[in-house]
């Protein structure tokens, strides 16, 4: 039963979100700037980089072991998506053959230093947008961006899509169970009845808002609605924030790893 | 109070696809009475219910709640008087977190923001689920997220609560406590169910509707006392009156 197992992923990460740790605490607003510079700054290094970045796995590391997160969760996911990234680093090694160095005698040529460039810059980041999501509530990120100016329209059709992607795949869940319970070995499974059943799906939602929109007008909504406002920046957001900038910027400027390695080598 | 009765007179309803599901129905509920509103499936309870609450409108006849006569203009007045509670609590329950879904009716109502607290506090509290506040509403029971829609709706301080089906889907003892809390409040109740011994318990008069008509009105202990009558209806004894009748024969 593939789908049960997907439907549970989902609400597994939705779980640890309702955690209670310092991360989690933390001001949705200011872990969603940090997180928004991190990515820029990862992203801004050449395409040539490997060393340079590895110290900014400290980030991800920290939101994974100070917002108690099993590490499963998110390696999961992102295996699941690291195919994009693989097909767009796949061709690096055929096209640029340039040896650029030669670590311990073994010739490495420009294109495989940019796939693996491209391969941690990916990893980087989607790990901690995923994380992000981890030790954010949703609701919380909702109530970030509305204060940061995110057009309202957006914010509530956020607020909606997390309150009824539940209530969908649930609906969506018991329908497969009905159907897998009279459809014997594979007949039944075919895409006819998969588009019978998801046009079906399509008309529950339809019904569904109606229902959902007669019971926002019956305790009197007229087009506004207030995303409320739970959190006040502390001291403790504050300074989570310049020291993250500011790791972000020693490790953009300076190669750590270069340093403890002549350090070592020394 | 005269502002609280509720009043049909001879209401028809026809939906756009033809279908009559109101049929001249006319009653009066007077302030402060409970009123349970029992028939078979497909009788037009619910369509009765959306036409007292100002979501449809009678395609004839009229809707009045106290002095207001419900029309396209009075819409908004009538929803603010009458409290909706919904027989499916994902839709009725449509916000994030508990605490903002029970903030969105007094917030709507343009109550400044520590009345809103006040309220929402009280409400949640009287249902007995402020610890509650801030969980998403999918992670909460059935019975929890009925509790949470009843609190939504007393947020809103209405006059009169009208339920579509509140005891579908709880375990006994959830529908016992949402009985007894029934019975605290103070309000018009118009309670719409097939749980007849709910009806017996917290209503003291019972309307039975049949094929968009009303087919009997009075006290619940005479109505539903009434074995042929209900089982003309599709209904039987309640259950506490088949026990009753059971211990008494043997």
């Amino acid at each position: 039963m593939k789908f049960d197992e997907e439907f549970f992923n989902l609400g597994y990460l939705d779980t640890l979100s309702y955690k209670d740790t310092f991360v989690h605490r933390l001001d949705p607003r200011i872990k969603i700037i940090v997180t928004f510079i991190f990515i820029l700054f990862v992203v801004s290094f050449n395409k040539y980089q490997i060393s340079a970045l590895l110290p900014f796995f400290l980030f991800p590391v920290f939101l994974l072991t100070a917002g108690n997160i099993p590490i499963k969760a998110i390696a999961k996911k992102v295996l699941f998506i690291s195919p994009f990234a693989v097909f767009i680093g796949i061709f690096n090694p055929l096209f640029d053959r340039q040896i650029l160095i030669t670590p311990f005698g073994i010739p490495v040529s420009g294109g495989w230093l940019s796939f693996f460039s491209i391969i941690i810059k990916f990893i980087l980041t989607v790990s901690s947008a995923l994380l992000l999501i981890a030790v954010t509530s949703f609701p919380g990120i909702c109530e970030a961006l509305s204060r940061m100016k995110m057009p309202k329209i957006f914010v509530i059709q956020l607020l909606f899509l997390y309150r009824y992607i539940f209530v969908l795949l649930d609906v969506a869940l018991r329908m497969v169970r009905a159907r897998d319970a009279r459809a014997f070995g594979n007949k039944g499974k075919d895409i006819k009845t998969f588009i019978r059943l998801v046009s079906v799906l399509l008309i529950k939602s339809i019904d569904r808002a109606e229902r959902v929109y007669q019971a926002m007008l019956a305790r009197g909504f007229n087009g506004e609605i207030k995303v409320m406002k739970k959190y006040k920046p502390r001291f403790a957001d504050i300074i989570f924030g310049i020291t993250s900038v500011l790791l972000f910027y020693i490790f953009r400027n300076y190669n750590i790893a270069n340093y403890f390695g002549e350090a070592i080598k020394r | 109070m005269s502002h609280h009765i509720v009043e049909l007179k001879d209401a028809f309803f026809k939906y756009p696809d033809g279908t009559e599901a109101l049929k001249g129905v006319s009653f009066k509920i007077l302030h402060g009475e409970s009123v349970g509103i029992a028939g078979a499936n497909g009788m037009g309870k619910t369509t009765l219910l959306l036409n007292l609450s100002g979501h449809l409108i009678p395609t004839k006849g009229e809707v009045s709640i106290g002095e207001v006569t419900l029309c396209q203009k009075t819409r908004q007045e009538i929803r603010r008087k009458v409290g909706f509670v919904f027989q499916r609590t994902d839709d009725q329950l449509f916000m994030p977190t508990v605490y903002e879904d029970v903030a969105f009716g007094p917030v709507n109502l343009g109550l400044p923001e520590n009345k809103v607290n006040e309220r929402v506090k009280n409400a949640l509290e009287m249902v007995g689920c402020y610890h509650l506040k801030d969980r998403p509403p999918h992670r909460l029971s059935e019975g929890q997220k009925r509790a949470v829609a009843i609190a939504t709706v007393i947020a809103m301080e209405p006059d009169i609560l009208i339920m579509d089906e509140p005891a579908s889907n709880l375990d006994p003892r959830s529908r016992r406590q949402l009985i007894n809390l029934l019975n605290k409040f103070k309000h018009t109740k118009i309670i719409a169910s097939h749980d007849l011994d709910l009806i017996l318990d917290v209503c003291e008069r019972c309307i039975i509707i049949r094929d968009g008509k009303v087919f009997a009105d009075g006290p619940s202990d005479e109505i539903l006392l009434n074995e042929s009558l209900l089982e003309e209806n599709g209904l039987e004894l309640p259950l506490t009156r088949q026990l009753h009748n059971f211990k008494q024969s043997s």
